[in-house]
């Protein structure tokens, strides 16, 4: 029980899948300007995240590994990932019309967030069983959410403030990201 | 003549991923010395080609609703070449970029590059696009990560260049260091961009 707690603080704080690990950036600097959006994109991201982690867990295991057929890990996982992203969209949009209008756009997107295929084969590779794999990609999704929402929060503020002409836009944003992930590595000592 | 413009566009008008803010993540993570920038800058470099060149060739057949998942298999086919040719012959550079080589399928630059380029133009063109691109991309890479490594470690491409007195500046290897490093370039290239007008 304690690895699995200390695995859900680490993938969320100490090895913080945006901040450490540096996956997911494009969306992070992208859907940040406003709060809702960030907040749309980080739910889409947990729901996307938990169910493409245990999916393409199942078929490294069952499916890859017995038939000898590791070398397509990437190119099957990101078929995977993306009828997966398709199916459910098409079922959202069917059953729960009210949550598939808040995810909207990023739905789509998120084939392309990296998080969601690393996080998919860092599961693999940590050769990790089938708890650890879910707990795993809950807790990175959590993490990623909160850092994007906590960015998102910043963002807000800074659009109020004057900021050097040169350090506009993109430039301030990956300087602020850059002190928030030195924020983070003060968890290290924990875990 | 319009080739050769497709070709030098990448090199700075929309070098990435300081003009067009795309593939972070790599960029971010590998550019830890100048050695890991170059060799992640080529592999992409071939995927890019190589995808832009196929998708160009397919454009007329791909069905226009499913085109963004034809995309990516194409993507991923190249990326699955390019990791079996780096496990037999780079095995070291392999291992340090790790993840990311996979994560070549889901650099924004390639499928943006595909999606926007390759899939309305002629194969020559497209080549050129990807291979202007590539290189733009490499040569950011490469100075980001001889930056970081410089005053990281004191050395260019492992040889010592500021003398054995020198005391390493570990923030700038740190992950904070490279968000902090990179919006430092932009902003730079910023000036740059505003000098030149």
């Amino acid at each position: 029980m304690t690895d699995y707690l200390l695995m859900v603080i680490s993938a969320i704080f100490v090895n913080n899948i945006l901040l450490a690990r540096y996956l997911g950036n494009c969306p992070f600097l992208g859907v940040s300007k406003k709060m809702d959006t960030a907040v749309g994109m980080g739910m889409a991201v947990i729901f996307v995240l938990t169910m493409a982690g245990v999916v393409t867990w199942f078929v490294e295991m069952y499916f890859l590994r017995q038939s000898g057929l590791v070398y397509l890990r990437t190119i099957v996982f990101i078929l995977v990932i993306a009828s997966l992203v398709q199916f459910v969209e098409i079922f959202l949009k069917k059953s729960i019309p009210a949550l598939y209008a808040g995810l909207g756009i990023f739905l789509p997107l998120i084939t392309t967030n990296c998080a969601v295929l690393g996080v998919a084969i860092i599961n693999v590779q940590k050769d990790f069983n089938f708890m650890q794999a879910l707990i795993f990609s809950v807790a990175s999704a959590t993490g990623f959410s909160m850092a994007l929402v906590l960015f998102a929060g910043l963002r807000e503020r800074m659009a109020l403030s004057r900021v050097p002409g040169p350090l506009e836009g993109t430039a301030i944003g990956l300087i602020t990201a850059g002190l928030m992930s030195l924020a983070f590595l003060g968890f290290l000592g924990m875990a | 003549m319009s080739i050769v413009k497709e070709f030098t566009k990448g090199l700075w008008k929309e070098i990435p991923p300081f003009r067009l803010v795309l593939g972070l993540c790599p960029t971010l993570a590998v550019t830890k010395s100048m050695e890991n920038g170059i060799g992640m800058g080529l592999a992409t470099t071939f995927v890019l080609v190589f995808s832009n060149i196929l998708v160009s060739v397919l454009r007329n057949i791909i069905p226009s609703k499913v085109r963004i998942a034809c995309y990516i298999v194409v993507i991923a086919t190249f990326v699955v070449i390019v990791e079996l040719l780096m496990q037999a012959y780079t095995y070291p550079l392999y291992q340090r970029l790790g993840i990311f080589i996979p994560l070549i399928v889901v650099n924004c630059i390639v499928l943006g590059r595909a999606e926007a380029f390759a899939g309305k133009n002629t194969v020559f063109a497209s080549a050129a696009d990807g291979l202007g691109i590539g290189i733009g991309f490499t040569i950011s890479l490469s100075v980001l990560g001889a930056v970081r490594e410089l005053l990281g470690n004191g050395t260019i491409l492992n040889i010592n260049v500021m003398g054995p007195s020198y005391k390493p500046f570990a923030f700038v290897v740190s992950a904070p260091g490279a968000f902090v490093c990179l919006g430092l370039l932009l902003c730079l290239m910023n000036i740059v961009g505003d000098l030149k007008k």
